[in-house]
């Protein structure tokens, strides 16, 4: 066999017979994972993974699955993804930002697989999509419980990287704090990683000593837990990516948190790809598709704010209510969004600015 | 009663013994806490060592092997200069990022500038941006006496800063709608490591560090220089005797190394990687100094020391995915190596006795 020629021979050999085999569906598919993290990290990877054991659980014999832990971004990522593709798999899921590049480069060589990149921008090839989350819909219900609880009125957020994805969930976090306490004012640390337990604890300690009672973060350990588990009661936060539902911090500090739930998206492509309906797209869906899930509101948090968090999680589900509906002005006073209108998505994926009343800089 | 006792000279035998009995060794050890763990060893170790070179997607991989083997042998072979002479660089993790961005930056300057120059230049920039990195531990312990091990290791944190600053700073993509990295090179082709062959997986960074290789052999057998880096690893005193300066022999070491380190960075990044971002260095510098030790410290033997290395790299990640081991299981495997290696290396300089009778 000339197994040199097997890349090129199975590009074009696989493009002829999927040509008629996609649009009829399949009787097998087999469903690959690449994880930034380990399966174990209690945040991000972990839901990612438990997303791909629902998949397995949807459709028993008919998928296969396959995944690699802490696969590094960039040279490494490609290689394992090429891995993958010569293996058989048929659809791979890039679960971080950072394999987009690499995502994109073996699916030119591999035109027959499908590809899914998760919070990426990038589809330069038809068998590329993206898929992202809706977090700044969880981040509104954090907001308001934030600014009904605190008694400092100040509250913190330990962000990861100044992008967009990270600015929007300030922004929204804030903005429905401010809606329900004119007084509240946010500190912002950045710790410029998504996992590291001790740089967030060090955040979180940091942002604890300026009198801060409510911690939201964007990174992935339980460390801000732990340091608000020390403040006896006075300190509450926030699960992040996953539900951090450790008995000893609960009923507090954690009071709710953020659940990622990538199990009806995987779900769905990956049915799609078995019944023949499969095509590429771009999907950014929130809390009515269940792709956000807020979780249990403790009894830390008094019925009242619960019921307020609850109704504002049921409207933006029902689509009655928009996380960024104007009036709303940015941070130097300009106005982003008129009375009554509803933040363009365009706005939200590109956003690099603070809304008004945020004191500080965006690092650059 | 066993015990050790020191040979009056290192033994030979164990000398290029202990390379191949420490990977037999992680070979059974492995073998144990594979089976352990409820998959077939056998399986698994030939998942490992042989697949890659010989299996069904071996024309695939082999070329992988020196996509990851050459910037650790690049890298392992500066350290082993500074190993041999006592002088202790551990950061060559953050000498490989500051090449990095340094190499990195001269491109993305002139960017869209089309010129066969700008590869050359980019380079330099690159050894340059490592050795200004190494320059900084050297002068500390040449001018205070600090120590060099702990002021370069620190430093790798210093760098990983700088690179996160540069990755949604400074070297960002404008294009990039604010997220962090910084252009891809691979659509900047005059700036770009491209493969020269690609079912070999030779770009410029291996052909660079089999070229190091051999004039690292040359530098250390036929060389004054490399005599006193051995001279003074063996017998300081002597070694100043004969007029070797021990200041200078950090600034040549540490430099060296760091350029080294620098080159392999900017190597990675216009080629394998592909861009600047927050995550891009993922351990080569610290493996490195696995391979340094596994190949002896001699240039020839680091070259086969790293193709070793990124074999339980490639074959790991294979087992990882197609049998489904835990990544941890791999990392496991890795770290036994280095354990063994030095669990063995024990016997070139002493031997077990017999002891009769009490003491």
């Amino acid at each position: 066999m000339k197994r040199r020629n097997l890349l090129a021979g199975a590009v074009t050999g696989l493009l002829l017979a999927s040509g008629a085999s996609f649009a009829q569906g399949m009787d097998k598919v087999k469903a690959c994972f690449v994880y930034v993290g380990p399966i174990g990290d209690g945040g991000w990877t972990y839901q990612h993974h438990q997303g791909a054991l629902a998949v397995q659980e949807a459709f028993g014999d008919k998928v296969e699955i396959q995944y690699q832990e802490n696969v590094p971004e960039g040279a490494d990522a490609e290689r394992v993804l090429t891995q993958m593709a010569l293996g058989g798999c048929n659809i791979i899921f890039t679960t971080s930002f950072g394999f987009m590049d690499a995502t994109n480069a073996v699916a030119a060589k591999f035109p027959d697989v499908k590809f899914e990149h998760a919070t990426g921008y990038k589809r330069e090839h038809p068998n590329v999509s993206t898929y992202n989350a809706r977090f700044y819909e969880g981040r509104a219900v954090q907001g308001h419980i934030a600014g009904r609880m605190t008694k400092t009125n100040k509250i913190g957020y330990i962000a990861s990287f100044p992008i967009p994805e990270v600015i929007m969930g300030i922004n929204s976090y804030f903005l429905h704090a401010r809606k329900v306490n004119p007084d509240v004012e946010l500190s912002i640390v950045w710790a410029f990683t998504w996992f590291d337990p001790a740089k967030e604890a060090d955040a979180a300690k940091a942002l604890i000593d300026q009198g801060v009672d409510v911690i939201a973060s964007h990174t992935d350990s339980t460390a801000p837990l732990a340091e608000a588990a020390k403040t006896e009661g006075r300190v509450i936060g926030f699960g992040q990516a996953s539900d951090m539902a450790i008995p000893e911090y609960m009923p507090t500090p954690r009071v709710s948190s953020i659940i990622d739930n990538w199990a009806p998206y995987y779900v769905k492509r990956v049915g799609q790809l078995l019944d023949g309906t499969y095509a590429q797209t771009d999907s950014w869906e929130g809390i009515a598709a269940g792709e956000v899930e807020i979780g249990t509101i403790t009894e830390a948090v008094p019925a009242e704010v619960k019921a307020e968090a609850e109704a504002m999680r049921d409207a933006i589900a029902a689509g009655t209510y928009h996380p960024f509906t104007g009036p709303i002005n940015k941070q130097d006073g300009s106005p982003w969004l008129a009375e009554g209108a509803i933040a363009p998505d365009s706005d939200l994926l590109g956003m690099n600015f603070y809304v008004e009343g945020i004191v500080g800089d965006i690092p650059q | 009663m066993l015990r050790l006792e020191k040979r009056p000279t290192p033994s030979k035998f164990w000398l290029y013994a202990t390379p191949p009995v420490a990977v037999v060794l992680t070979m059974i050890a492995g073998g144990i806490l594979f089976a352990l763990m409820g998959t077939n060893p056998f399986e698994v170790i030939r998942t490992i060592f042989w697949d890659p070179l010989f299996g069904e997607f071996a024309f695939y991989l082999r070329g992988q092997l020196l996509v990851k083997a050459g910037p650790l042998i690049l890298i392992a072979i500066g350290l082993a200069l500074g190993f041999r002479a006592g002088i202790w660089n551990i950061g060559a993790e953050g000498q490989y990022i500051i090449g990095a961005i340094f190499g990195a930056a001269v491109g993305l300057a002139v960017f869209p500038t089309e010129s066969r120059w700008i590869f050359p230049v980019m380079i330099v920039a690159g050894a340059f941006g490592g050795w200004v990195w190494a320059m900084i531990p050297a002068i500390l312990k040449t001018r205070f006496n600090t120590n060099e091990i702990l002021v370069s290791l620190m430093l790798v944190y210093v760098a990983e800063t700088i690179l996160a600053k540069a990755s949604t700073g400074f070297l960002k993509n404008p294009e990039g709608m604010g997220f962090p990295g910084s252009r891809n090179f691979s659509s900047y082709p005059a700036a770009q490591n491209a493969f020269l062959y690609e079912p070999l997986g030779l770009h410029w960074g291996g052909v660079a560090a089999l070229v190091t290789a051999v004039l690292a052999y040359i530098l250390l057998t036929r060389h004054q220089a490399g005599f006193q880096i051995r001279l003074a690893g063996q017998a300081p005193r002597a070694a100043r005797f004969h007029g070797v300066s021990p200041a200078r022999l950090v600034v040549l070491c540490m430099g060296l190394s760091g350029a080294l380190a620098g080159l392999a960075g900017m190597f990675e990044v216009t080629g394998p990687a592909g861009q600047i971002s927050i995550d891009f260095n993922t351990g080569y510098g610290f493996t490195a100094i696995i391979v340094a030790f596994l190949g002896r410290l001699n240039p020839l033997g680091i070259v086969l020391a790293g193709f070793i290395l990124a074999l339980t790299y490639v074959g790991g990640e294979m087992a990882s995915t197609s049998l489904g081991l835990p990544d941890a299981a791999i990392q496991v495997f890795q770290g036994m190596l280095l354990f063994f290696l030095l669990a063995v290396d024990v016997l070139t300089n002493y031997r077990f006795r017999l002891a009769v009778g009490a003491h």
